[in-house]
């Protein structure tokens, strides 16, 4: 079943005016976002396919602006918020890509972010109904789609990490729902994405974080209802 | 879920003793893990922004960013209420609410994508008419739109809700289906009634190819929601009068998908083909890369 519930069906809650191109394009920057962990200073946006040729019209580059700055798909900030995004000290850019895309609505990111300088780069489909496929975090084949919540792993590639995060897993009673791993090379390193059933709790992260082998530990979530004129602070 | 069909969806309703609403809800539940208050709770959510929208688009300047549509839904209104109306009463209020909730999210406004953004005015223009006609409460709404949920998600399994996988018939055609099916249920028919509903309002839409001009979700988008409106409301008044989609319902899904399957890409949400590519079509194309 491609769809798996209801409200994947009715729903989500959005400013308009397309499910592909404006929802899930604000979902795809809102997850990059929740992975670099910061506002972005600085964000390079390629778009390919449908995005490039229609990415104006329909918002997609203020659904991507939102997005980083962790608005909801909802959010009545959306439409202002590559002004918003410049307002909070982020340089954004746009523009169209060339060859090879993994799907019609595909968009790559390349972000900096405002306090560590970390840099991350991470690509996106859109694959209809406001539903998105995050399928590359620099340079590691992912497929997270961010509805469940999921915890990233970056990790060296040693004997037994795997067996020790599912062992912290177990203890905390998380269920793993989904489970993938992309190293660069044997022994090298690697990232680790987990689907959970349930939200991960700051004792489980900082238990991952406290791993030997574990380097970064980060969680994507784009589960949330209606919006209620939420939240003026776009910095933090 | 328990069901993979329409059919398999009204004997389980049968089984259970559940309107399809009703049954929706438990199935939910059942496959979030969340408790069926909590599944109830998103979807009123939903329903406030669908009323939101509605008198957003009814009250507010609803010009798009493009500047090729809006306030269409206040015209149709006020039309309504001037003159004497070729349509008019329950269904030209269906038609305008649908219209103004289209128009909002051209001009990126919130809606909910029902079952995308755009088909969006359908069923809030069917639900809010309806509401305020028979003075249904919200949770009876509520409950209806579960029952919409339902449909979707058996045509979206077994077919397609996009216009770019299968054409307009699988965007707007999947929101009339869905409407009306569930506003049958709603006026007090069966499972099975609500069933033919479904069928009845996709038989009448099957080949509709999406040809958005400028690939924009506005020019035929706006105006197929305040017809789609319309549509759902007679599809539900044939199945309430006891008229039966011949061919079953389940079938006439898989024949969207057939037919979908052999649209050509020009006239699946590419703007190459259709309204699109007609001399105005192409001009307003051009205007818009101008005005960039």
């Amino acid at each position: 079943m491609r769809f798996k519930d209801v409200f994947s069906i009715i729903g989500p809650a959005m400013v308009g005016p397309s499910s592909s191109h404006t929802a899930g394009a604000a979902r795809i920057g809102r997850a990059a976002r929740q992975v670099l962990g910061e506002l972005p200073r600085e964000a390079e946006v390629t778009f390919f396919g449908s995005f490039a040729a229609t990415y104006q019209g329909h918002g997609t580059d203020r659904a991507i602006a939102g997005g980083l700055l962790d608005f909801a798909t909802d959010d009545h900030r959306l439409p202002d918020s590559i002004e918003l995004a410049e307002e909070a000290g982020m340089q954004i850019s746009f523009g169209q890509g060339t060859g090879l895309f993994p799907h019609p609505n595909t968009v790559r990111l390349r972000l900096v972010g405002k306090e560590s300088g970390t840099e991350l780069t991470l690509t996106g489909i859109s694959i209809g109904g406001g539903n998105i496929e995050i399928v590359d975090i620099d340079g590691f084949g992912v497929k997270l789609t961010g509805m469940y919540p999921t915890v990233l792993i970056r990790h060296m590639d040693y004997l037994g990490v795997l067996a020790s995060v599912t062992e912290v897993m177990r203890q905390g009673q998380f269920n793993i729902g989904h489970m993938s791993l992309d190293r660069k090379n044997r022994s090298g390193a690697a990232l680790t994405v987990l689907e959970l059933d349930e939200a991960a709790t700051a004792e489980l992260l900082q238990n991952l974080r406290a791993l030997p082998a574990v380097a970064t530990v980060t969680v994507v979530d784009l589960n949330d209802n209606v919006s209620d004129e939420k939240g003026k602070d776009i910095t933090s | 879920m328990n069901f993979q069909t329409l059919s398999q969806l009204a004997v389980l309703c049968e089984e259970r003793g559940l309107g399809i609403g009703e049954l929706m809800i438990e199935e939910q539940s059942a496959e979030s893990g969340r408790s069926k208050e909590q599944e109830f709770a998103t979807m009123s959510q939903y329903y406030g922004v669908m009323k939101e929208a509605v008198h957003r688009g009814m009250t507010e300047d609803t010009t798009s960013r493009s500047g090729l549509t809006g306030l269409d839904a206040q015209r149709v209104a006020a039309y309504n209420a001037a003159d004497e109306p070729c349509l008019g009463g329950p269904a030209g209020q269906a038609m305008a609410y649908a219209l103004a909730v289209s128009e909002v999210n051209a001009s990126m406004g919130r809606i909910i994508a029902t079952p995308t953004a755009g088909s969006c005015g359908i069923i809030p223009g069917v639900f809010l008419s309806c509401q305020e006609r028979f003075g249904w409460d919200d949770d009876f709404m509520v409950t209806g739109l579960f029952a919409a949920g339902a449909i979707g998600y058996v045509i979206a399994n077994n077919s397609f809700v996009s216009g770019a996988e299968g054409g307009c018939q699988a965007e707007v055609g999947s929101a009339i289906g869905m409407a009306a099916g569930a506003l049958t249920e709603m006026r007090g028919g069966t499972p099975a009634q609500a069933v033919h509903a479904v069928g009845l309002a996709l038989k009448n839409t099957l080949g509709l190819i999406c040809d958005p001009v400028g690939g924009l979700v506005e020019i035929p988008c706006i105006v197929r929601n305040g017809f789609g409106a319309v549509t759902a409301l007679a599809a539900a008044d044939m199945a309430l009068a006891g008229v039966r989609s011949v061919i079953p319902s389940d079938e006439v899904i898989k024949v969207m998908l057939e037919v979908g399957s052999a649209m050509p890409e020009k006239h699946r949400e590419t703007a190459e083909g259709g309204l699109a590519q007609t001399p105005t079509g192409r001009q307003i194309m051009k205007d818009l890369r101008n005005k960039k």
